[in-house]
């Protein structure tokens, strides 16, 4: 009897002790710890903590500016440069060499394997550069030897030489004068690696080290790697900028949005990424804090040219023209962007005004497709990428959409999809018919829109997934990127998207608004219209009346 | 199963208040998919891009045209739940029959196979049935792909071994009877044995496992659609619509609770149904 | 005896067969091949891949660049940990529910609970555990709505179950770490439970009031033994026998749930990142996962078997 009732009690206590405990705040015992931790909920794991050997986005944001710093960096909020581990620069007449003087005792991080003896010199410089760039490197084929964004931009043309001047003095010389060169530099693949570390990897015999277990300079340390689960970075206190504010920062990885609002919504996020506009919508409601700046983005609908019907530029025309972008804009970015009427944006200095937007018409879509022969319609495939992203927040409901306007037309549509990694290697295969994709640019260059997208050599092996190739489009985007003279620069860029218009390999959909949710504790964070964000100015305010602030 | 069996089964069942409940639930939700898609006030793929997310007429700004709310690409609620339904249920009813057939057949089969093989096989439907039901589909959906009608097919293999098992059971407890062996001594052979003497006697622990199934086959393949290897959007389909509602739950909760109470009040009707049926055959039970 | 060892030999046997057999066609899918075969005939292959197998070479997949095997184990702690408290809850709020409606046959009570384990049984648990987090997480904030841990506790892992390693790391946050991993379980739990429960609570019912019919139930009543007494000492013990028995039921359902709660929750176990490697079509990751979690399935219902035919000695002579 006893014992039975000893079991029961015993039972009863847990129970009831579990309940009460969960209805009270306990936020007091470690209210200390809260005030330094904030936690960013993000999109989804890195490929790896190296920005040199992936593509994604997401790796980017892990790495490049929480790790990492570059030679030189942008203007918080704007896409004017601006110096990071380089102090200062000297461009040579001809336009080929870039002469940069690196910042003094400048830190590196230290782990359990690693304790730098040394500050950043020429030599971590073009360790950085010569392994993405030599194929002969010792590093050079560590893990995997790809190294897509180098490549794609067809760095290894460009650079043909890296020179020690000194001890805190490097020299680039290029192949030819490249203008967007300082801009190219500015981003996440030319993070500077420590090649002490490297050194000491190897004789470890861990060469492959440097890029899971990453020592660089930024204004955090990483400090555990939970895959699928979150990444915890902590303040590096010597950080040449001045210690960040907060102590800890976590990137808990949520890839599934209405996970991530849920969780911000519940407060266990103090900033989630990538908010669908319906999260907007309601984070509006609601007096949610939104930080938002238009976007250096576009989404795009893009025809392989090289299947049938695609072939035919009445039909590209035809089929862009019957698309009801206003209708789109409403439903799937709720309004948080602008009609594309170009691959650049409005904010960039080389967009052209003159171009005309295509206006959304069923009838003379019809009549186009009849004089190209296609009176009683035809089947597509349209590729609807699986996944959000800020410039395209949900292709799949983009597609539906499309479908049932394209349907007026008499074109039918299937849509199709995979999983992103999948989808992604098919669609570099050229294996489909027509694909809803989008880009972010990663420097405020419009070379950076036009060349990785729109080229000849992209056709072949990079992100122009319409294998659209243009001579005279090319020609155009080349003598742009070689100008130094800005006004020229201009003319071409103009000329070139006059010409992009008239060909119609893609249908522009939208520039979308890029934007963050955030507690109101959270201060100081700036995002730059690239879409960086940066941690190291960020703190954390408690307390601060949140409701009245909210009102206001 | 003869006539005076079916009449004493049906008076139990009718005494049975929840189990005519279950009945009476499952013949309106029955009712509304064979009908409801004619009187649904619009077509459930429209998007009325000016209603996203509108609340039920019960909330303050609900709106009449939209009695049930709109989901977040201003679809009808009412108008995809009723579609739905008839999606589900034909699905339902095709995969169980399906499945109940080819069950049945290779259960009879195994019913007369030498011991040896027939251990091997059962011991193999054993091992199908200790397989949890939805790693099975998912490792099913993997090999020939997601997509509705491929999640089909997986939860009609799921569903086999069950028919096999019971089949194989009930018949090998009847083979084993008095009766069947003054028959088998009467000259019958193997077919009219089982056709004119065992069928009968079997249907009740059929018709049990048929119901039972309904609610599983419809539980999976909702399942399968809420996890992303099923249907796919923009198909009305309910566990395809509760995943999409994932998002908003917090804010548009009715994309959520409508959806999934129409698969819950299903599939409770199946099993009120299916405990009366087991209760009304089996007097044994009888409480 | 040697009839059974026979009888579960050929269980196991066919098993593993048919098992492998499904694998082993799954690794065959996909863009690359899991491994570089010698062979060239499909059954020369198989027998290569259980070779590997034996090994303890899973193969590796392409997408995360690592050993599936490691991989899975680096998931496999979160979902059993969700895996036994959901058991845990089932088996208590089971049997405390059945025995309490086998108590009140035929009352108000009865019925009442006799109708919510139909409803729990009935449940679409993926509805189910959204409905929890919108009413204990978003509305009145009691519990996390995903997650582990809260990321102030910075937990170093060294057992990958959260409750052993925040109770290690017991020195820097005290006891606080340990229940705030146990309040991120709490719902995923109750989520998972519910169709367990619902069918213990069930058995329990039925299966005790058949034993309360039985003779010596009636004559313990004769000799005057309370209520609560010849329940929870004399009957239950017989009662749980049935119990027992369908447990392996039981584990396969539970096996079905955890994949869809961890995808409700984002748990970070294995059922969700099998989700994920059949949607990335990550055949070396599928085929290890759905091995994996079959054996121990398999393993499960072997040790139920052996387990209940020790405590049941008519089952050990086999007719």
């Amino acid at each position: 009897m006893s014992t039975k009732q000893t079991t029961k009690s015993t039972f009863w206590a847990l129970l009831s002790g579990l309940i009460c405990w969960s209805c009270q705040p306990h936020n007091d015992l470690n209210s200390a710890q809260h005030d330094e931790l904030l936690v960013f909920c993000s999109e989804g794991s890195p490929d790896s903590f190296n920005p040199q050997l992936v593509s994604s986005g997401t790796s980017y944001d892990a790495t490049a500016h929480t790790i990492y710093n570059q030679l030189v960096t942008y203007t918080p909020g704007t896409t004017e440069i601006a110096p990071a581990l380089a102090e200062s620069w000297q461009i040579s007449e001809d336009g080929t060499r870039y002469r940069f003087k690196l910042r003094e005792n400048v830190p590196f991080h230290g782990n359990e394997t690693f304790t730098p003896t040394r500050s950043l010199n020429a030599d971590d410089v073009i360790f950085s550069f010569n392994r993405q760039r030599l194929s002969e490197h010792p590093y050079h084929s560590i893990s995997g030897g790809r190294y897509p964004y180098f490549y794609s931009q067809g760095l290894d043309q460009l650079i043909i030489d890296i020179n020690k001047v000194n001890e805190h003095q490097v020299e680039f010389v290029l192949s030819r004068p490249e203008s967007p060169f300082l801009a190219i530099l500015a981003t996440p693949f030319a993070s500077i690696l420590s090649e002490e570390y490297a050194e000491i990897l190897q004789t470890l015999q861990h060469p492959e080290w440097i890029d899971s277990k990453p020592i660089g300079t930024g204004p955090f340390r990483l400090k555990r790697y939970e895959p699928d689960s979150h990444i915890r970075y902590e303040a590096f206190q010597d950080y040449f900028a001045g210690p960040p504010k907060i102590r800890d920062l976590v990137y808990s990885i949520t890839p599934d949005a209405a996970m991530r609002f849920a969780r911000f919504s519940a407060g266990e996020c103090d900033i989630m990424s990538n908010p669908l506009p319906v999260h907007l919508r309601i984070a509006r409601q609601n007096q949610l804090n939104i930080l938002e700046i238009p976007g250096l983005n576009v989404a795009y609908w893009a025809f392989n040219v090289e299947k049938p019907p695609f072939h035919d530029v009445k039909v590209r025309q035809a089929l862009s023209m019957a698309i009801n972008r206003e209708a789109i804009l409403k439903a799937v970015y709720d309004r948080q962007a602008q009609i594309a009427t170009s691959p650049i944006p409005p904010t960039s200095w080389a967009y052209n005004k003159q171009v005309t937007r295509v206006r959304y018409n069923t009838q003379q879509a019809k009549q186009l497709l009849a004089e190209a022969g296609y009176e009683n319609g035809f089947t597509i495939d349209i590729w609807a990428m699986p996944i959000q992203r800020a410039y395209n927040p949900n292709a799949r409901k983009m597609a539906e959409m499309m479908q049932q306007d394209l349907e007026k037309i008499g074109v039918k549509v299937r849509i199709v999809s995979y999983e992103w990694g999948t989808f992604l290697a098919r669609v570099a295969q050229g294996l489909h018919h027509s694909v809803l994709l989008g880009w972010n640019a990663d420097n405020g260059d419009p070379s950076n829109f036009l060349n990785p997208l729109l080229s000849c050599a992209s056709a072949r092996s990079g992100n122009n997934y319409a294998q659209w190739c243009h001579p005279e489009f090319d020609r155009l985007i080349l003598n742009a990127s070689q100008s130094s003279d800005i006004e020229q620069r201009k003319e071409y860029y103009q000329q070139a998207q006059a010409l992009f218009k008239e060909q119609a390999p893609w249908l522009t959909i939208a520039h979308a608004n890029k934007s963050l949710l955030t507690q109101p504790r959270v201060k100081g964070l700036v995002i730059s219209p690239v879409g960086n964000v940066e941690f190291d100015k960020v703190y954390l305010e408690d307390g601060a009346s949140t409701e009245s602030e909210a009102v206001n | 199963m003869t006539l005076s069996n079916t009449k004493l089964a049906w008076q139990v069942f009718r005494r049975n208040k929840s189990a005519m409940t279950g009945s009476l639930i499952l013949l309106i939700i029955v009712l509304m998919s064979l009908v409801g898609p004619w009187f649904a006030p619009h077509d459930p793929a429209q998007q009325f891009s000016d209603k996203i997310l509108t609340p039920p007429l019960w909330y303050d700004n609900g709106e009449f045209l939209t009695p049930l709310g709109t989901d977040d690409l201003g679809r009808d609620m009412l108008s995809r739940l009723l579609h739905g339904a008839r999606l589900s249920l034909k699905l339902t009813i095709m995969v169980v029959f399906a499945a109940a057939f080819i069950g049945i057949l290779i259960g009879a089969a195994a019913a007369f196979l030498n011991s040896g093989l027939r251990t091997l096989l059962m011991r193999f439907m054993d091992l199908l049935l200790s397989l949890p039901s939805l790693l099975l589909a998912i490792a099913i959906v993997a090999i020939i792909g997601p997509g509705l009608p491929n999640a089909v097919y997986a939860v009609v293999i799921v569903l086999i071994p069950q028919f096999v098992k019971v089949t194989q059971g009930a018949i090998s407890e009847e083979l084993g009877k008095d009766y069947v062996m003054a028959t088998r001594l009467d000259g019958a052979g193997h077919t009219r044995l089982l056709l004119h003497h065992v069928w009968p006697n079997i249907i009740p622990a059929l018709i049990v496992q048929l119901t039972f199934s309904f609610s599983t086959a419809l539980l999976d393949i909702a399942a399968l659609g809420f996890l992303g290897l099923g249907a796919q959007p923009p198909i009305a389909e309910w566990g395809t619509m509760l995943s999409e509602a994932r998002a908003f739950i917090q804010f548009a909760p009715w994309t959520m609770t409508l959806p999934g109470l129409a698969i819950f009040l299903t599939v409770l009707s199946i099993n009120l149904v299916g405990d009366g049926l087991r209760d009304a055959f089996d007097p044994r039970l009888n409480r | 005896m040697f009839r059974l060892l026979i009888k579960h030999g050929t269980t196991l046997f066919v098993s593993l067969f048919g098992l492998t057999l499904l694998t082993f066609v799954l690794s065959q899918q996909g863009d690359e091949a899991l491994h570089a075969y010698q062979s060239s005939s499909f059954i020369g292959q198989y027998f290569e891949y259980l070779q590997l197998l034996f090994a303890g070479d899973w193969g590796f997949s392409s997408i995360h660049n690592r050993p599936v095997l490691s991989d899975f184990l680096l998931h496999f702690p979160a979902t059993i940990e969700l895996v036994l408290l959901a058991l845990l809850f089932a088996i208590i709020f089971g049997l405390t529910l059945g025995i309490m409606a086998a108590n009140r046959r035929g009352k108000w009570l009865d019925n009442t609970l006799m109708g919510i384990t139909l409803a729990g049984y009935s449940m679409p648990i993926y509805w189910w555990g959204m409905l929890l987090v919108l009413l204990f997480s978003l509305t009145l904030g009691w519990t996390p709505v995903a997650g582990r841990i809260d990321y102030i506790y910075d937990i170093q892992p060294v057992t990958r179950f959260m409750l052993i390693d925040s109770l290690i790391s017991h020195s820097q946050y005290g006891m606080d770490a340990f229940f705030n991993a146990l309040l991120h379980l709490v719902l995923p739990a109750i989520t998972l439970s519910t169709i367990p429960m619902a069918i213990i609570a069930r058995m329990t019912r039925s299966s005790l009031l058949g034993v309360l019919k039985a003779e010596y139930i009636r004559t313990a009543r004769s000799k005057g033994l309370s209520q609560q007494r010849i329940v929870w000492v004399h009957a239950l013990r017989n009662a749980l026998i049935p119990i027992l028995t369908i447990s392996g039921v039981q584990i396969s359902i539970i096996m079905s749930g955890v994949i869809i709660t961890e995808y409700i929750f984002a748990w970070p176990g294995v059922g969700k990142w099998l989700l994920e490697a059949v949607s990335r079509r990550d055949f070396a990751s599928i085929q290890a996962g759905i091995l994996a979690l079959s054996l121990l399935v398999i393993a499960f219902n072997l040790a139920l078997d052996l387990l209940a035919s020790y405590m049941n000695p008519r089952l050990r002579r086999p007719s």
